[in-house]
C-alpha cells in the first residue's frame, strides 16, 4: 500500500513539474519578444521595456521559473496587461461559470447515460442493446459545437423555447435556461463514454455470484439492479469519467464560444487570439492541475475502496 | 531437454510470419478478429465512400470550392447544388468535399505519426525496462496531464493559426496513449515462450522487437487508432470552428460549419450538411473500431 501510494504521488509531482515547466517555457519559445507580440506593433519601446522588466523577462531563465512557480503557489498572479486587471480577478468569476457548465454537462450525461446503460446491459445483444449502442456511437461522432448549433436552430430559432446565447445568473430560472442547451451539447460529447463503460461493468457485475445470491433470496429485479449491481459498477465509470475530464474541460472552450458564455474557455480563446501569453500560461497550468488532481483523487479513492487495485497497478 | 528445445525452436514461427510489413500488418488486423463481421464491413464501406469522395473531389465536385456567384447566394439544396450555396453563392458540397480532403489527410497523417512514435517508444520501454521505461512512462504521464484541446490551443498560440499548429499539438499528446498500450502489451509479451526463444536463439534485440514483437504489439494500437482518428478529427474541426484552422477562402469542415452560424435560420444547410458529413465519417470509423474489438473498446482519451 505504502509503496504504491509513494509511486503514485511521485508521478503526480513529476506531472505538475512538467506541466509548469512547459507552460513557463511557452512564453520563451515564442519567436521574438513576447511582450512586443502581446502589445502589438504600435507599442513604444519604453512600454515594451517596462513590461518586460515587470514580468521579469530580463532575469536568467531558472530564476524566472522559480519566481513563476512561487507566484503560482501563493496566488500572486500579477496583472494582465491587455485587460488591465489582476489575473486572479480575471479568472475567478469565470471559473465559477465554467464549473457550472461542466457540472451541468456531467448531470446531463449521467441522467441520460445511466438509464441507457442499464437498459443496454440488461438486454445485452438484443435489439435494444444494439439501438442504444448505435445511438451513443452516433452521438460520439458529432462535433460538440455542431450539436450546439443544431440545438440552437431547433430550440431557440424555430421553437423560441430557450435563448440562443448569453449567460444570466440573476435568477435560478434564467441560469438554467441559459445553460441548458450548452450543458446538453457538452453532456452529449461524453455520453458514449458513460454508457459504454457502465454497460460493460454492469454486465460484469450481473455475472457475479452475489447477484445470483441476491436473486435467489427473492429480491426484486429493481432492487438487485440498483442496490447491488449499480453500486458495484459505478467505480469504473467514475474512473473513466475522471480520465476523460480533459474532454469536458477542453469542450468548454468550444461550447462557450458557440453560446457566448463568459467562462474560462472564452477567456482562453481570447487569450490565444490576442496572444496574451500570461493568461494562456496560467490557464494551462490551472486546467492541467485540475486534471492531475482529479486522476490522483480517483486513483486514491479506488485504492481505499478496492484493495485489489494496488496489486494490479504496482505490476502494470 | 528435448521437449524444451522443441518448443523454443518451434515457437517463433507463428509470430515471425513471412512477407513484408503489409502482409504482417493486415494479418495482425485480421487476427484482431474483425475482418469478416458486419459492423466492420459496414463501417469500412462508409469510410471508403467518404474518403473516395474527398480524394476525387476535383473530378466529382459539382463546382469549384471558391467559385463565387452572388446571384445564387443562400440557395437551399437542389439538384445543381445538393448541399445548397453559402452567403456568397459558393457550392457547399464542393466546399465540403475539398474541406474533407484537407481534414482527412491531416487526420490520417497525424494519427499514424502518433501511433508510430508511441508504439515505438512503448515497445522499447517495455522491452528494455529500467530507466528507458521510466523515462517513457513519465513523459507519457505528463503529456496526458495536459487537457488535449487546451494543449493544442497553446501550440496554436505559439505557431499561429493553421493546420500545422493543430497537427503538432495533436501529435504532442497523441503518441502517449499508444506508448502506454504498446508498453503494456510488450510487458506481457516479453514473458511469452516465443519471445524468450528469440533470446536463446541469439537473435538481435532489433530482430526480436521488430519481427517478433511488433505484429503482436501493434494490434491493440491499430484498434485504438480508429477511435483516435475520430477524436482527432473532432479536435481539428473544433479548432477550425474557432477560427484557428485554414483561413478563408480555403475550405475545411469546421470552418464551413462556423460559416453557417450567422445564417442558421435562413440557411440551415450551410451548418447542418457539412456537419452530417463529419458525423457519418465518425460513425463509420467507430463501427470499424467496434467490429475489430468486438464492441468493447474504451471510447475517448485515457
Amino acid at each position: 500500500m505504502g509503496s504504491y501510494l509513494l509511486r503514485r504521488l511521485g508521478v503526480t509531482v513529476i506531472q505538475l513539474m512538467v506541466l509548469s515547466v512547459v507552460s513557463f517555457l511557452l512564453i520563451h519559445l515564442t519567436p521574438g519578444n513576447p511582450v512586443r507580440t502581446m502589445l502589438g506593433p504600435h507599442a513604444s519601446p519604453q512600454a515594451v521595456a517596462t513590461i518586460s522588466r515587470e514580468i521579469g523577462l530580463d532575469r536568467p531563465l531558472p530564476l524566472q521559473y522559480f519566481a513563476f512557480v512561487g507566484n503560482l503557489v501563493t496566488f500572486h498572479w500579477g496583472r494582465d496587461f491587455l485587460y488591465a486587471q489582476s489575473v486572479v480577478s480575471l479568472i475567478s468569476p469565470r471559473a465559477g461559470i465554467s464549473a457550472e457548465l461542466i457540472f451541468g454537462g456531467l448531470i446531463v450525461a449521467v441522467v441520460i447515460g445511466v438509464p441507457l446503460a442499464l437498459l443496454a446491459a440488461t438486454h445485452a445483444n438484443s435489439g435494444i442493446d444494439h439501438g442504444v449502442r448505435g445511438f451513443v456511437t452516433l452521438l460520439f461522432a458529432m462535433p460538440s459545437f455542431w450539436v450546439g448549433l443544431i440545438l440552437v436552430l431547433l430550440f431557440s430559432l424555430k421553437l423560441h423555447w430557450l435563448p440562443s446565447s448569453g449567460y444570466t445568473d440573476s435568477s435560478l430560472g434564467g441560469l438554467v435556461r441559459s445553460l441548458l442547451l450548452p450543458c446538453v451539447a457538452l453532456g452529449f460529447s461524453i455520453l458514449a463514454v458513460v454508457v459504454r463503460t457502465l454497460r460493460g461493468s454492469v454486465r460484469e457485475v450481473l455475472d457475479t455470484e452475489f447477484v445470483e445470491a441476491a436473486r435467489a433470496r427473492g429480491f426484486s429485479n429493481r432492487r438487485v439492479l440498483f442496490r447491488h449491481v449499480l453500486r458495484n459498477a459505478v467505480m469504473p465509470t467514475a474512473t473513466v469519467l475522471a480520465v476523460n475530464a480533459g474532454l469536458l474541460i477542453g469542450g468548454t472552450v468550444v461550447i462557450e464560444q458557440v453560446f457566448q458564455i463568459p467562462g474560462l474557455g472564452s477567456l482562453l480563446f481570447d487569450a490565444v487570439e490576442r496572444r496574451d501569453y500570461v493568461v494562456v500560461e496560467y490557464l494551462t497550468v490551472l486546467s492541467g492541475t485540475a486534471i492531475v488532481a482529479l486522476t490522483l483523487l480517483v486513483d486514491l479513492t479506488q485504492m481505499v475502496v478496492d484493495p485489489r487495485v494496488k496489486l494490479v497497478k504496482a505490476h502494470g | 531437454m528435448a521437449e524444451i528445445l522443441r518448443t523454443t525452436v518451434a515457437a517463433p514461427a507463428p509470430a515471425a510470419g513471412r512477407g513484408g510489413w503489409y502482409v504482417r500488418t493486415t494479418r495482425a488486423v485480421r487476427r484482431a478478429g474483425g475482418a469478416t463481421n458486419l459492423e466492420t464491413r459496414l463501417g469500412a464501406a462508409i469510410v471508403t465512400v467518404l474518403v473516395l469522395a474527398a480524394l476525387l473531389a476535383p473530378w466529382i465536385s459539382p463546382a469549384k470550392p471558391d467559385a463565387l456567384n452572388i446571384l445564387d447566394a443562400l440557395k437551399g439544396p437542389s439538384l445543381a447544388h445538393p448541399f445548397g450555396t453559402d452567403y456568397v453563392g459558393r457550392d457547399v458540397l464542393a466546399r465540403t468535399l475539398y474541406g474533407a480532403r484537407v481534414d482527412f489527410l491531416v487526420v490520417f497523417v497525424v494519427t499514424y505519426i502518433g501511433l508510430t512514435v508511441g508504439a515505438l517508444a512503448g515497445m522499447i520501454a517495455g522491452y528494455y525496462g529500467g530507466w528507458l521505461d521510466a523515462l517513457v512512462g513519465r513523459a507519457a504521464d505528463s503529456a496526458i496531464a495536459f487537457p488535449f484541446i487546451i494543449l493544442v490551443l497553446v501550440v496554436i498560440s505559439i505557431t499561429g493559426s493553421g493546420l500545422k499548429g493543430i497537427a503538432l499539438g495533436i501529435v504532442l499528446v497523441g503518441w502517449a496513449l499508444y506508448a502506454r498500450l504498446a508498453r503494456s502489451e510488450m510487458l506481457s509479451l516479453r514473458e511469452e515462450q516465443f519471445m524468450l526463444a528469440t533470446k536463446s536463439l541469439g537473435y538481435t534485440n532489433r530482430r526480436a522487437i521488430f519481427r517478433h514483437a511488433l505484429p503482436n504489439v501493434v494490434r491493440s494500437s491499430l484498434v485504438y487508432s480508429t477511435v483516435d482518428i475520430l477524436v482527432n478529427l473532432l479536435v481539428i474541426a473544433s479548432m477550425s470552428y474557432l477560427g484557428f484552422g485554414p483561413q478563408q477562402p480555403h475550405p475545411d469542415l469546421g470552418g464551413l460549419i462556423a460559416d453557417g452560424q450567422s445564417y442558421l435560420l435562413n440557411a440551415w444547410w450551410i451548418t447542418t450538411l457539412p456537419g452530417l458529413f463529419v458525423v457519418l465519417f465518425g460513425f463509420g470509423v467507430s463501427l470499424i473500431g467496434d467490429g475489430l474489438s468486438h464492441g468493447e473498446v474504451t471510447v475517448g482519451l485515457k
